[in-house]
């Protein structure tokens, strides 16, 4: 019981952490509140229905497709809304609310275009390109669970994990073994400096925006599985969690969300084989916890002075 | 005249009065309660993020406080009604207070911390482990006070009483201090400004009115289920009615209630998902091109909104 809930919680943990970079990506480089990021995953999962129901290919081929898809909405998103919003008093706060109203157009839009009924995907889909190399190194038969420790687990869930593993590393090339990446940790340390050294500010951030939306795109791919289904309205609850994961791990650092989502991931699944009915109200306790305890160690500038 | 006075014979009496005057005149009266509830919320907004900056996202946690502490005393204690309004008022001070330091956090922080607050709320009262205590997930039925007449006099009450805050801030040394505090909080402690504790006492008094505002909600409602009563959209309505108004004026969040809440009335019961488009559109465009609201609109050419 307890191995299961400990390897269960590292595969969610792990794919947690994917959930949650994109969202640390855009909030350590612009100081905004991407409140939409959660929507931006539902509309990744929708890409994956589309192209397992109605292309009946392998819903693996989303990833790619969402990513580039969802770098280029990035792209344009950021060039129409943020400069404007970096003028204004208070950009931190309005762009809690600027996301806010994003959120509320993405998931009218979705509704309007695909109603609102639950849509999922057969787990057997996910990953059937790779069955012959699965059955090659686990063993077993192509359609079944995946052994690890004595325990069986869903091959989606394995699967999910692995990409977000995968994903996770591709975050840290680009941003410590690439030009780019180190100008974008230029401009998250010190945006003013950065821009007095002739980094072009708003090139790099509208990079990492797009990064960002298309990681949560990516994670979106994996939602059907992991979550069973998504409605258009499954972007606000996505977007709580993505902040309690960013927020346990520390801020600009893909490691440390990569850590959160495992710590998130394993608590998750502990509390949830012991204690269910209390599950639910973990993220938002650990969130608080968090904030209240270690707000600058983690994630937090304090800023009260007196 | 002194301008309190001014602002309370010409702002205040006259929108106590119509809406005193209306339920007479006009038979939805379920919608001009909600057009009250709506004025508090969105004054009580006003308190706290238009004098110190502090952006409640997670308001409704004092709102549903309010209306579970008022369902706890009309079903265990059998309180009359009146008693048990001024318990859910004492209910959400509770709540402020357990949740005072959050004020430490600043910004964004604060804001997420505040919305995990109010889910976490929610998901305890919900809790189906507590359901002798608040029925749990199963909503709870007020048969005994049910009154909806007292309990429209009840709203206006608390409106009164929240106005009356409004128009303190508006002009009180207290009020001008806690601006100072929001503006530089180092130079208002300089100035021998009390900053800890006129944040907490602003703080406190807006959940003492959403606290109010909880209660007479339940009274007048009399059924309802804990998604109800903690909707996300109570607080997000509040905060956009006051800012599309304008902040820290009196008549800014008035106006913003009587507009956009009217609108909502005329187009968002038919089609939801066409009205939460428009809805995301115009908050957008809010934060976009008015952040400061639409008195910004009369302050802009010098003349003087109160």
């Amino acid at each position: 019981m307890l191995v299961y809930a400990l390897v269960a919680g590292l595969l969610f943990g792990l794919y947690f952490s994917l959930v949650g970079i994109g969202l640390n990506l855009v909030f350590g480089v612009m100081r905004i509140v991407n409140l939409a990021h959660g929507d931006f995953l539902m509309l990744g999962a929708f890409i994956a229905v589309g192209v397992s129901a109605l292309a009946g290919f392998d819903p693996l081929f989303a990833v790619p497709l969402a990513f580039v898809v969802f770098v280029l909405v990035g792209l344009v998103l950021y060039y129409l809304l943020v400069p404007r919003l970096q003028g204004s008093v208070d950009p931190e706060m309005l762009s809690i609310i600027l996301f806010f109203g994003l959120s509320q157009v993405i998931e009218a839009l979705t509704t309007i275009a695909f109603g609102t009924s639950e849509r999922s995907i057969d787990s057997g889909e996910l990953g059937k390109i790779l069955a012959g190399l699965r059955v090659h190194v686990f063993g077993g038969d192509a359609d079944g669970p995946v052994e690890l420790l004595g325990q069986s687990f869903p091959t989606s869930w394995v699967i999910s994990a692995a990409v977000s593993v995968v994903a996770i590393l591709l975050v840290y090339v680009y941003l410590y073994r690439t030009r780019l990446g180190t100008l974008t940790r230029a401009v998250m340390s010190r945006r003013e400096e950065a821009f007095a050294t002739g980094i072009n500010v708003d090139r790099v951030s509208a990079v990492a925006f797009g990064i960002g939306l298309g990681l949560a795109a990516i994670a979106g791919v994996f939602a059907p599985f992991m979550f069973g289904s998504v409605t258009p309205a499954f972007g606000e609850d996505a977007t709580v969690t993505s902040f309690a994961i960013v927020v346990l791990g520390s801020l600009g650092n893909p490691l440390g969300t990569a850590l959160g989502g495992v710590v998130y991931g394993i608590s998750y699944m502990v509390v949830q084989t012991y204690l269910s009915s209390w599950a639910d109200l973990l993220p938002y306790v650990l969130l608080i916890l968090i904030l209240l305890l270690r707000p600058s160690g983690l994630l937090g500038r304090r800023v009260r002075v007196a | 005249m002194p301008s309190a006075l001014r602002h309370l014979l010409f702002i205040v009496a006259p929108l106590l009065a119509v809406f005193a005057i209306l339920p007479s005149v006009y038979e939805n009266h379920l919608m001009l309660f909600n057009f009250v509830v709506f004025l508090i919320l969105a004054q009580g907004v006003n308190v706290i993020y238009g004098f110190t900056g502090y952006l409640p996202f997670g308001y409704v946690g004092f709102f549903g406080g309010g209306a579970y502490g008022f369902a706890v005393m009309v079903m265990h204690l059998h309180a009359s009604a009146p008693v048990a309004v001024v318990v859910a008022g004492l209910a959400g001070v509770a709540l402020g207070l357990l949740l005072s330091p959050l004020l430490r956090l600043s910004g964004a922080y604060f804001a997420i911390a505040n919305l995990a607050a109010a889910l976490a709320v929610l998901h305890f009262v919900a809790n189906p482990a507590l359901e002798t205590i608040t029925r749990g997930p199963y909503g709870v039925s007020l048969t005994a006070t049910f009154n909806p007449n007292a309990a429209y006099a009840a709203a206006l009450v608390v409106l009164a009483l929240t106005m009356g805050a409004v128009v303190f801030l508006k002009n009180s040394r207290f009020g001008l201090a806690l601006q100072s505090v929001r503006e530089d909080p180092v130079s208002a402690a300089m100035a021998g400004v009390s900053v800890v504790r006129m944040r907490v006492i602003a703080w406190l008094a807006s959940a003492l009115i959403a606290g109010l505002a909880g209660g007479v909600y339940a009274w007048y409602v009399s059924v309802f289920f804990p998604d109800n009563v903690f909707s996300g959209t109570f607080s997000i309505f509040a905060i956009v009615f006051a800012l599309f108004g304008g902040v820290a004026t009196i008549v800014g969040p008035i106006v913003g209630v009587l507009l956009l809440y009217g609108v909502y009335n005329l187009i968002g019961f038919t089609t939801p998902q066409y009205f939460q488009l428009i809805y995301g559109l115009l908050i957008m465009g809010l934060v976009l091109f008015l952040p400061a609201g639409l008195v910004s609109l009369a302050t802009r050419r010098g003349w003087h909104v109160p």
